[in-house]
Order: C-alpha cells, then sequence, then structure tokens
C-alpha cells in the first residue's frame, strides 16, 4: 500500500434526527498513523459523525469507506468493520459484569474466534501498555475513571483496529485522571496509531494533533495543522471558541 | 405414642413418595420455564413489532388466566381436539407457561436497567445484536432479576399442588389420602406444611449463595448483605 494511500475516507455525511439537521455534509480523508483533533460546540454534531463512521447511528446520505472498502451500506458485513473501528466513549462503557481482563479479551473470543488461552495473553498485553495489568482482575465498579478508561482503551486496542474513534475520552474525567489519558493516548499516536479524537483539551490537540478540525453547525468550518492554527487567519473562529472555553476555565 | 407411630410408619412414607413428585415437577417446570421466560423477554425487548405483539398477548393471556382453569384445559379439554396429556404432563405444560410468563416480567424489567451504553459498547466491537443480548446484558439482567426469579421457584413449589386436581399424587395429594383414609387431617397437614417449608428454605438458602457466587462488585450488593445477616 502506498503512503499516500487513505485508510479512511468520510464523504458527504448527512444525518438528521426528525426536523433537527445535525451533519450537514462532512467530508475528510485519513492517512495512515494521523492523529486528527475534532472541536467545536456542544451540540454540532461530533459525537454523532464519529457514530456514523461506525454505523452506530447510520447517516442519511454519504459514505465512509475503510480502506477502500464502503463501511456504509454493508449490510451484516459491518460487525467485520467494527472490529477494524476502535471506539472509546466518554463514560467508558466497560461491560460492568466482567473484570477488566474479561472487558478485553471477551471480544477477542467470541467474535474474533481467538483461543482462549491467546486471548488471556493478548489482553494482558494490551493491559500493560496502558499500564492496568495489576488490575486486570478488578471489576470496573472497582476503577477510578482515569483506570476505566485506560482498560477501555486496551479494549479497542485488543482487536488491533486499523483506527480508533474517541468520543470526548476525558470529560469525564478529573484534571489529575485526564493527564493518565492523555499520556496513553499520546503513545499511541507516536506509535503510529490512526486516531480520530474529539476533545476539548486543546494542549492535548496542539501537541498531538496532525490536523485539527473545528466543527460548528453540522459541518467542519476550519481545518489545518496546529501551527495553522496558531498563527493563521484562517482559524478565527476556531480562536474565539477556544478564546471562550479557556476564557471560562480561567476565571 | 401412637401419633409419632403413625407419623414414621405411616404418613412419612406416603408423604415421601409425593415429595419426591414434588420435586420432580419443580425440577423439571423450573428450567424450561426459566428459558421460556428469557425468550419472552428478549422477543418483548428486541423483538419485531408483530413478535412483541405476540408475546404480550401470550403473557398477558397467561396472567389472566386463573393457573386452575388452565390446568384443566390442558387435561380435560385438549384430548377433545386429539391432545392427550398424562396429568404429570399438562400439569408441567401449566406450570412451565405459568412461570415462564412471570419470570419474563422480571428479565423484562432487569434488562431494562441495564445501561445503555452496554449495548452502544458492544456493537462497537463488532458483536451482534444477539451476541450482545446473549453475552452483555443478560449476564447483567439475570443477576438483577434473581431475587424477582426465586420468588417465582418459590410460589411454584407451592402451586404445584394444583397437580393433585389432574390426579397427580404429589406431596400434598399424598397428604390428603392418608388424612381421608386414618382420619389425622391435623397432624397430616401440618407434617405436609412442615416438608413444604422445608423445600422453601432451603431454596431461600441457595438462592442466597448463588446470589453471593454471581455477585459482582458495585453491581449486584444485595446478596452478600442479606446472607450477612443470616
Ligand atoms: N439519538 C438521537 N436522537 C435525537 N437527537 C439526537 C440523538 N443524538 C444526538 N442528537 C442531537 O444531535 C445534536 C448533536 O449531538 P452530538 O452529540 O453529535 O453533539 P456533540 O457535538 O457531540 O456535542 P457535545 O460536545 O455536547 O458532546 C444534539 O442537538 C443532540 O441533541
Ligand atoms: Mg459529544
Amino acid at each position: 500500500m502506498a503512503d499516500e494511500e487513505y485508510i479512511l475516507r468520510v464523504e458527504n455525511i448527512h444525518k438528521s434526527f426528525g426536523e433537527l439537521e445535525v451533519l450537514r455534509g462532512v467530508t475528510f480523508d485519513v492517512k495512515k498513523g494521523e492523529t486528527i483533533c475534532f472541536i467545536g460546540p456542544s451540540g454540532t454534531g461530533k459525537s454523532t459523525l464519529l457514530r456514523c463512521i461506525n454505523q452506530l447511528n447510520k447517516p442519511d446520505d454519504g459514505h465512509v469507506w475503510l480502506h477502500g472498502e464502503e463501511v456504509t451500506n454493508s449490510g451484516n458485513r459491518i460487525n467485520y468493520f467494527r472490529q477494524r473501528i476502535g471506539m472509546v466513549f466518554q463514560n467508558f462503557f466497560l461491560f460492568d459484569h466482567l473484570t477488566a481482563l474479561k472487558n478485553v479479551e471477551i471480544a477477542l473470543i467470541k467474535v474474533r474466534g481467538m483461543d482462549p488461552k491467546e486471548a488471556r495473553e493478548k489482553a494482558l498485553y494490551e493491559l500493560r501498555q496502558v499500564g492496568m495489568e495489576k488490575w486486570a482482575e478488578h471489576y470496573p465498579a472497582e476503577l477510578s475513571g482515569g483506570q476505566a478508561q485506560r482498560v477501555s482503551i486496551a479494549r479497542a486496542l485488543a482487536m488491533d483496529p486499523d483506527v480508533i474513534l474517541f468520543d470526548e475520552p476525558t470529560s469525564a474525567l478529573d484534571p489529575e485522571l485526564t493527564r493518565e489519558v492523555l499520556e496513553v493516548m499520546k503513545l499511541l499516536a507516536e506509535q503510529g496509531m490512526t486516531m480520530l479524537v474529539v476533545t476539548h483539551e486543546m494542549g492535548f490537540a496542539c501537541s498531538v494533533a496532525t490536523r485539527i478540525m473545528f466543527m460548528e453547525h453540522g459541518i467542519i468550518q476550519e481545518q489545518g495543522s496546529p501551527d495553522q492554527m496558531m498563527s493563521d487567519q484562517t482559524f478565527e473562529r476556531c480562536k474565539n471558541f477556544i478564546g471562550k472555553v479557556t476564557g471560562y476555565g480561567t476565571d | 405414642m401412637e401419633t409419632i407411630q403413625f407419623i414414621s410408619t405411616i404418613l412419612m412414607p406416603a408423604l415421601l413418595e409425593g415429595l419426591v413428585i414434588t420435586i420432580e415437577l419443580v425440577l423439571i417446570t423450573a428450567p424450561i420455564g426459566f428459558l421460556l421466560g428469557i425468550l419472552l423477554a428478549v422477543e418483548r425487548v428486541y423483538g419485531s413489532r408483530p413478535v412483541v405483539l405476540l408475546c404480550k398477548i401470550v403473557v398477558g393471556f397467561i396472567k389472566g388466566t386463573p393457573l386452575l382453569l388452565m390446568l384443566f384445559i390442558l387435561y380435560f379439554g385438549l384430548p377433545s381436539i386429539g391432545i392427550v396429556l398424562s396429568g404429570f404432563s399438562a400439569s408441567v405444560v401449566g406450570f412451565v407457561m405459568c412461570n415462564g410468563a412471570y419470570s419474563s416480567e422480571y428479565i423484562r424489567g432487569a434488562m431494562g436497567s441495564v445501561k445503555e451504553g452496554q449495548m452502544i459498547a458492544a456493537q462497537a466491537l463488532g458483536m451482534t445484536r444477539m451476541q450482545a443480548v446473549r453475552l452483555i446484558i443478560l449476564p447483567q439482567a439475570l443477576r438483577r432479576a434473581i431475587p424477582g426469579l426465586s420468588n417465582e421457584f418459590i410460589y411454584l413449589i407451592k402451586y404445584s399442588s394444583l397437580a393433585y386436581m389432574l390426579t397427580v399424587i404429589e406431596l400434598t395429594g399424598a397428604g390428603k389420602l392418608v388424612a381421608t383414609k386414618y382420619f389425622t387431617y391435623t397432624e397430616t397437614f401440618i407434617v405436609v406444611g412442615m416438608l413444604y417449608l422445608v423445600l422453601v428454605t432451603i431454596t431461600t438458602i441457595a438462592v442466597m449463595l448463588l446470589e453471593r457466587k454471581l455477585a459482582v462488585p458495585g453491581m449486584t450488593t444485595a446478596g452478600r448483605s442479606a446472607l450477612d445477616i443470616l
């Protein structure tokens, strides 16, 4: 595969909930190893966009391709694509009745059909990657938010996805716990994982993202590298928005 | 003295035979009723519209009919359309329908209490809806349904005595026969009652142990504390 080839292509995604038009034509391409951060005001459709990529929400119009194969309108094959597209949620959504280890291995065994012993090894390896190996036998209720989120990242990683979607992975966490999760994500980015990250963490976006996309009113209003965002005039709206956010923070 | 001899040589042997039948009725009915309950609950939550409607009608019909009437229909009514069931089989069929319908209500309620994110996370990993139900939703819902389901099990032990009306000589029936023959109503039914109490007590303890074994931190703490009191 040529370096320039796109892993993920998102083309003209539209999505409405009843009368409410949430996504009004979103298009972008993702290269292998990119980390794209999505920022923008609440309710502009960032979560909906991520969910349209793995079809948790069915887009009304538009297409998604993974490695040139169409994800939209793929029927039962969607479960194959969902294995290839990891997802990490704001509220972790760990399986409450399973230990950290079982949370990570269940899809390996039941979805990928991996031998249980092999799955266990792999799950422990992924937990080690996020610094949670010691907590393997603990249940979600026994973990801090930061720990739970790291387990959920391990759960996504275990499937060896081509890309991982993060929907505000640190928004439910205290600043301290936020840091431990962002460190893990930064490490992943450095290791070449392809990631789409909805976040309000501007520090993370500026230091880790290869591209920043500013979303507003259901479309990508402005996009570019973090450097461009800091210097260019074009990121006016985005800066305005960030100014508001950080303004609240320092008050 | 005479009473003790009557109980040990005449009453107990007869009652134990009946007790075996009662236990058979319960142990055959419970697992089938449990599976029927799961099936009805899952279909009512995730089934297509017509299936949901059908399940609602079935459950409503069963809940709305006196169990004894249902047993009479199964035993005395069905032969007229060519289906002849033994008293034992007809009882089991009736009990399964009753147990399944009520169990499904508990399971459905518990499924509703499982957080929405659990299904979303399961599907995001590539699980089909049915895999997610089987591996994620039901294990959580069934844990929460244990208290309700165990109540249903205890009711089953007690209403299994209705099988006597279909000529099945289970515990109550065996007692009735002895009592009538020897004119010992008081002694006999006290002993019968005590045997039911033993069955119910064993069940209660077994349920507590089960609940404790299946307890998950943060999900089901009820089982632990209940047993600690004991
Ligand atoms: N399943 C749904 N049914 C109806 N409306 C929905 C649904 N999901 C999202 N919406 C609406 O769509 C709009 C966009 O929601 P979305 O969650 O995508 O925004 P967001 O950009 O992620 O916002 P936030 O920063 O608050 O997470 C909101 O107005 C929301 O109420
Ligand atoms: Mg959101």
